[in-house]
């Protein structure tokens, strides 16, 4: 049995069936990201002074990824315009840029940036023991400057085992550059370009410490949020490469010799989903990595 | 209504052709175009966001109206959304009225005498 309005518009409405689809899976998929943005709206606005960390993403990988997202949206768009075109060695090429840039997006995304985090260390100050770290907080600078305080000394730990082994009283950290010179006034804002370590370590005795892990999604809000929203938007970006690459496949040149506008619309239909899913981008990286 | 077109229409033999098909090409600029611009902008974001613009609240502010700049282009532009159909549009004010509750009941969470 034959299917009507899988190729040509339905008349009345003037869209074909997968057209309207896609759209009422949009129409699902804002209501879902807008849900874990209201919560990241919800949460940040109700974060204690210095409980939202800053810049402690790599800003120049993120811009980097951004750009590749926004390549890739026009690559596919350039794809489904050759396929109207009738051009389909110029569909490959551009269809073959644009997975080729899902799968670095996700390449940077899942072999960099996430285990960079998964190896840097934070460690949350009790409250009635801020002044002994003082020398690393700088909190009598900030309070002068009337910017937020800090609360957490992050960087490199040495002793791993402390982590888990009761019998081991301190942290021994390599300090982050903020931390080994908190009044310098450069480090008021964050830096564009990651700083590199500093050489100096500080002893974090276990019992002035709130809680202190590396940087996983229990560790703060700020992360918990950064992977569930990066975490869900890296798997729609996987969901857009293997869709692409069915149809870059020799399935898509079939379907072409048979029904050259069938492919056209499929390619459009899953374009219109990758797009989206740039634009659920274009929010996530200037709420995470810049402001 | 005169409705002539039977469900089982052979689609093969209908010449697959809605009124923006064949000006497909004359587009090609405008994706080429509004890529660029939305690089561009992408690296305006960037820098506005070392800019002090004396609070911290105006940052965001400046870098969310950008964001939003970018995200209508794409779905103005990428997405068609600019020249789509009626029933399109009628699905997506929906979606508008629902997303705009779900951000105003975050807003309404700060008269929550509970927690103030």
């Amino acid at each position: 049995m034959d299917i009507p309005y899988t190729n040509t518009a339905r008349p009345d409405t003037g869209l074909y069936n997968a057209k309207i689809g896609i759209w009422l899976f949009l129409a699902s998929e804002v209501m879902l990201f807008g849900g874990l943005f209201s919560a990241y709206i919800f949460l940040r606005l109700d974060a204690l002074p210095g409980h939202w960390p800053h810049g402690l993403l790599n800003v120049p990988v993120g811009t980097m990824n951004t750009a590749i997202l926004i390549a890739s949206s026009v690559t596919v768009v350039l794809a489904w315009a050759a396929l109207k075109m009738r051009q389909f060695t110029r569909y490959k090429v551009f269809m073959g840029i644009t997975i080729l840039c899902g799968v670095i997006f996700l390449v940077v995304k899942l072999a960099y940036e996430w285990p960079d985090k998964f190896h840097h260390f934070g460690a949350y100050i009790r409250e009635d023991r801020l002044e002994k770290y003082e020398q690393y907080l700088g909190n009598h600078h900030l309070l002068e400057k009337g910017l937020e305080p800090r609360v957490e000394i992050t960087g490199h730990l040495h002793n791993h085992e402390a982590l888990h082994d009761p019998n081991i009283h301190e942290y021994e950290v390599q300090l982050d550059q903020v931390y080994a010179d908190p009044t310098n006034p450069s480090s008021d804002r964050p830096h564009f370009w990651p700083l590199a370590k500093s050489d100096k370590i500080a002893h974090i005795a276990k019992e002035d410490v709130v809680h202190a892990e590396m940087f996983v999604p229990r560790h703060n809000t700020f992360f918990a949020t950064y992977f569930t929203i990066t975490g869900l938007h890296g798997l729609h970006v996987l969901g857009g490469v293997i869709v692409f690459t069915y149809f870059w496949l020799p399935i898509g040149a079939n379907l072409y010799k048979r029904n050259p506008e069938h492919l056209a619309n499929r390619v459009e239909v899953a374009g219109l989903f990758w797009h989206f899913v740039d634009l659920v981008w274009i929010f996530v990286f200037p709420l995470f990595y810049l402001l | 209504m005169n409705e002539t077109h039977s469900p089982a229409a052979p689609e093969a033999e209908v010449v697959p052709h809605d009124d923006h098909d064949h000006d497909v090409s004359k587009h090609v600029n405008k994706y080429l175009l509004v890529g660029a611009v939305l690089l561009v902008f992408t690296l305006l974001t960037v820098f506005l966001s070392y800019v002090n613009f004396g609070s911290h609240k105006a940052n965001m502010a400046i870098g969310m109206l950008v964001a939003t700049f970018k995200a209508g282009l794409v779905a103005a532009i990428f997405m068609h959304l600019s020249s789509e159909r009626k029933l399109i549009y009628r699905v997506l004010i929906f979606t508008f009225f629902f997303v705009f509750a779900l951000f105003w009941l975050t807003y309404l969470h700060w008269y929550d005498p509970v927690i103030r």
